[in-house]
């Protein structure tokens, strides 16, 4: 593989963290996290198979064990669904109208539909490089990204809320399925 | 009214329009520096292995054929796609038989179908399977014995595994099947050799008249070296 390709997958790894994640530092982390962990495994790569899909599997999976490490460091705090405060943890970023309330939506997704629907709609992946890089069946990809739509729909059809009291004492934990 | 479902692949396409929209600038911004060197840390080091897989893989075709006597037509050089499609197959068989390896070799009680002491049947019935009459190489001089084998499903159809044991209890197996096709017949009709140091364990891969072999272990190179030599040389036609 020439030096050209791998960079050239940063921007799009970059695009998704941010979408991912909601936080521009959060995503940057993120993607600086998935080549450090691609220069330790690189040797699993198999040369000729989707350099991208690995680079997206790999970061998929380094967001998944993050998110556990936030449940278990919030362990012993309150237990709250973050799925729920999701769009509360995440700092808002200066963006305009439909830009914000569909970032803040996603954010409202739980964590493997917000994966699906972003592989699908944005990376323009195939549901079976979605199950590849998401580790479950086809069938459960399909039916997550079914959700994935109603919600979104649902979500952007509401009127939009106050801006959630940040009284609650930053609470941290991770619902995973 | 229109009908829910059109109604709904419509309401898809406009939000998943809009979601390509969102942070689409991320993609023309200029890198971060830091995850410029993270990316040119991992592109030296793969670079680093080309050669010396490159050089292994010379490595090992001269010593074969000095060691066989065996015509080297495997290396003429293909183009480089017939070649990428090639290295793809190629690299999945040995995954597959890593897996394989992986799989039975700690198993106790089953870690083969048909044992050796029914080899004559084992033979046939493997031989059946795969549409191709095979051998069972004799490890013994080596301190290998034979386990038995079985049958397991590969990408392209059957394929089968050997086992063999020391007497420290070290095993290792013979994976081999059909390939899968590639558009180009002629590909894998072509024998190569080499040692493959990415896969999940140590394995010598060749491939002869369309047919993959995997002699994987975990045992030292040399050794895998010396008995993939002799695997070669008993069961290769002609």
């Amino acid at each position: 593989m020439s030096r050209q390709s791998l960079v050239a997958h940063i921007p799009g790894l970059r695009r998704y963290a941010r979408a991912l994640t909601g936080d521009a530092w959060a995503a940057d982390d993120l993607v600086q996290d998935t080549l450090e962990r691609a220069c330790s495994r690189w040797r699993l790569w198999l040369a000729g198979s989707d350099l991208r899909a690995w680079l997206f599997t790999l970061m998929h999976n380094l967001f998944i064990s993050q998110l556990r490490q936030v449940q278990r460091q919030a362990a012993q705090r309150r237990a709250v669904d973050l799925d729920d405060v999701a769009h509360e943890l995440q700092a808002p970023q200066a963006a305009p109208g439909l830009a914000l309330d569909l970032q803040r939506c996603l954010l409202r997704l739980p964590m493997d539909q917000r994966a699906v629907l972003l592989l699908v709609s944005v990376e323009e992946m195939t549901y079976a490089e979605v199950a590849k890089v998401t580790g479950v069946p086809l069938g459960t990809v399909m039916s997550r990204l079914s959700r994935a739509r109603d919600r979104m729909r649902e979500l952007l059809d509401e009127p939009r809320q106050a801006e959630p009291a940040m009284a609650r004492a930053a609470p941290i934990v991770v619902r995973l399925k | 009214m229109t009908s829910p479902i059109e109604h709904s692949e419509g309401r898809d396409a406009a939000l998943d329009a809009a979601l390509r929209e969102l942070h689409r600038e991320v993609l023309a911004q200029p890198l971060p520096r830091v995850l410029l060197d993270a990316a040119r840390r991992v592109e030296d080091l793969q670079l680093q292995t080309a050669h010396s897989r490159q050089w292994l893989a010379m490595a090992a075709a001269v010593l074969l054929a000095f060691g066989l006597g065996w015509s080297s037509h495997g290396f003429l050089p293909g183009s480089p796609s017939a070649n990428l499609a090639k290295g793809r197959i190629e690299h999945e068989f040995v995954r597959q038989a890593g897996f394989a390896h992986a799989v039975y070799l700690p198993e106790k009680r089953h870690p083969v179908e048909v044992l050796a002491a029914e080899q004559e049947h084992l033979l046939q019935w493997l031989s059946k399977r795969l549409d191709k009459p095979l051998k069972i190489p004799n490890l013994e001089p080596q301190g290998f014995a034979l386990v038995g084998g079985r049958l397991l499903p590969g990408d392209s159809g059957a394929r089968a595994q050997f086992m063999f044991q020391n007497a420290q209890g070290q095993r290792i197996t013979l994976y081999l099947g059909a390939l899968a096709k590639t558009a180009n017949a002629t590909d894998l009709q072509a024998t190569q050799f080499h040692f493959e140091p990415d896969a999940a364990v140590p394995s010598f891969y060749w491939a002869e008249k369309g047919f993959g072999y995997a002699l994987s272990g975990q045992v030292d190179r040399a050794t895998l070296m010396a008995l993939a030599n002799s695997v070669y040389g008993q069961i290769s036609p002609g």
